[in-house]
């Protein structure tokens, strides 16, 4: 897989691909699993992340500690002025899914599970508005396991290492990045999302409530998706993030 | 080299990728390791793993691996009675390493029958893993691939000769790495493979005459 966006988002636009399907043919020229493979396992993370929001919707789960729990039902009530647009709807689905994981439920770690809310939070959100099809969020997800192979290489996944800007940070970079192909947004905006949300997240520390991935984290995955949306509308915008997203990523 | 479905997964039992997903991974290779579920397994945590491991489920998560649980089986919220049911004996203690490693670190010692084994692994974020020792060689095991881990003689040609073995029976090598702790002892041999070993390939190293142990980790990423 690639270790650079830039390098990525070169070969996408000499190949006149999108970062989605370059990412999945990659992985499959790889080897290690055909295209099928690949295609399946996505198909499957994507049917766990719909039962992991829907799951978290119902409001009844509360963490071992107590600490977190029926905050997603909340957002679902919500009377302010984004109710019901694809905002406060990624917002809920973000709490819905981290609420469904302190509660030791199953979720798919996107690209962990502290920061497993905001991926499926924003692209649940933008699909239940877009009508996108389940290959269009295949090929989506793709597009955010590369940008988060790219941080993996580059810089860290691991909250315990690289602070919460490794786990919500990098999934609001995925986030962003997918929200834009989803949209039919070009690499170059794509690669221009993930730099512009990530900036905005860089230097969180990890530094939890009882040590337990409960607080802030869950809400931070709210937080995250939010900062995705952010970055998606500024990129389709056409807005261009003067430091790329390699660097944004290495610091 | 990291796969698309290591970030865009794994789908697992909550709460944490690295604390719960990853310590079931180190967990199943332990167990691959002893050949089935140990009989005794003493379970050190290191760094993160001790301070925060409790609350995220890793001593749930490291038993269920070494019952065979998955990283997304919802039986690991009950590991830990099933262990003792099935009269696994476990235990659990906060050590602090020497020398260099990952935050979130655990050292596994397990008995089963006469044998025991002890491996050091690491649970380096997004649920990937690294084994950095089986019973004090180092090494490097990610789980991606088929793992074959020999122990044998160090003697000239036993590379070639476990390498003939494998090809002749149609594996296909993807990375190799012997290490030692002396010349002339017992080394190690790591073989990832691109497809699992029939058991034509593995009667054919067994019999081996400087091969002493021989075990294949599954895929566990």
């Amino acid at each position: 897989m690639y270790e650079s966006l830039v390098e990525a988002v070169r070969d996408a636009e000499e190949q006149q691909l999108s970062l989605g399907e370059l990412a999945l043919r990659t992985e499959s020229a790889e080897g290690l699993r055909s295209r099928d493979e690949i295609e399946s396992g996505l198909r499957r993370a994507l049917d766990v992340m719909r039962g992991a929001v829907d799951r978290g919707l119902v409001g009844d789960l509360y963490s071992v500690s107590g600490l977190v729990g029926g905050d997603a039902y909340k957002m679902t009530q919500s009377r302010g002025p984004l109710a019901g647009t694809v905002f406060t709807d990624a917002l809920a689905a973000a709490l819905a899914v981290q609420e469904v994981n302190a509660a030791m439920g199953v979720i798919v770690a996107a690209p962990t599970a502290g920061g497993a809310g905001v991926l499926p939070g924003v692209l649940l959100g933008l699909a239940k508005h877009h009508k996108s099809s389940d290959a269009e969020m295949i090929r989506a997800l793709a597009t955010a396991g590369l940008i988060g192979a790219v941080v993996a290489v580059r810089a860290s996944l691991s909250g315990a290492e690289g602070g919460c800007q490794a786990e919500t940070g990098a999934a609001a970079g995925m986030a962003a990045g997918a929200g834009v192909e989803l949209l039919g947004g070009t690499p170059r905006q794509a690669m221009h999302a993930v730099a512009v949300t990530m900036q905005g997240t860089l230097g969180l520390v990890c530094d939890p409530l009882g040590g337990l991935v409960e607080v802030p984290c869950v809400y931070r995955n709210a937080t995250g998706a939010a900062m995705a949306l952010a970055g998606i509308e500024m990129a389709l915008a056409g807005v261009e993030f003067p430091i790329p997203s390699d660097e944004v990523i290495d610091t | 080299m990291v796969s698309l479905l290591d970030i865009i997964g794994p789908v697992m039992v909550g709460p944490s990728s690295s604390h719960t997903a990853g310590a079931c991974r180190i967990g199943l290779i332990a167990r691959a390791l002893i050949g089935g579920s140990p009989d005794t397994a003493r379970v050190e945590l290191h760094g993160s793993f001790a301070r925060t491991g409790t609350g995220h489920g890793t001593d749930r998560a490291i038993a269920g691996g070494l019952l065979g649980y998955q990283p997304d089986d919802v039986r690991l919220r009950e590991s830990l009675e099933a262990a003792e049911q099935s009269g696994m004996k476990i235990t659990f203690e906060n050590t602090k390493l020497r020398g260099d490693h990952h935050p979130n670190t655990t050292r596994i010692t397990l008995t089963r029958e006469r044998r025991s084994v002890v491996l050091v692994g690491s649970s380096i974020g997004a649920g990937r893993i690294i084994i950095t020792a089986i019973d004090g060689f180092p090494v490097d095991v990610t789980g991606s691939y088929t793992t074959l881990v020999v122990v044998a003689h160090d003697e000239p040609g036993i590379v070639a000769r476990l390498a003939t073995a494998l090809a002749e029976e149609s594996v296909n090598l993807a990375t190799m790495r012997v290490s030692r702790r002396q010349k002339g002892g017992d080394a190690i041999h790591i073989y990832e493979l691109d497809s699992p070993p029939g058991p034509a390939a593995i009667d054919r190293i067994r019999a081996l005459s400087a091969v002493k142990t021989l075990r294949v980790i599954d895929r566990v990423a």
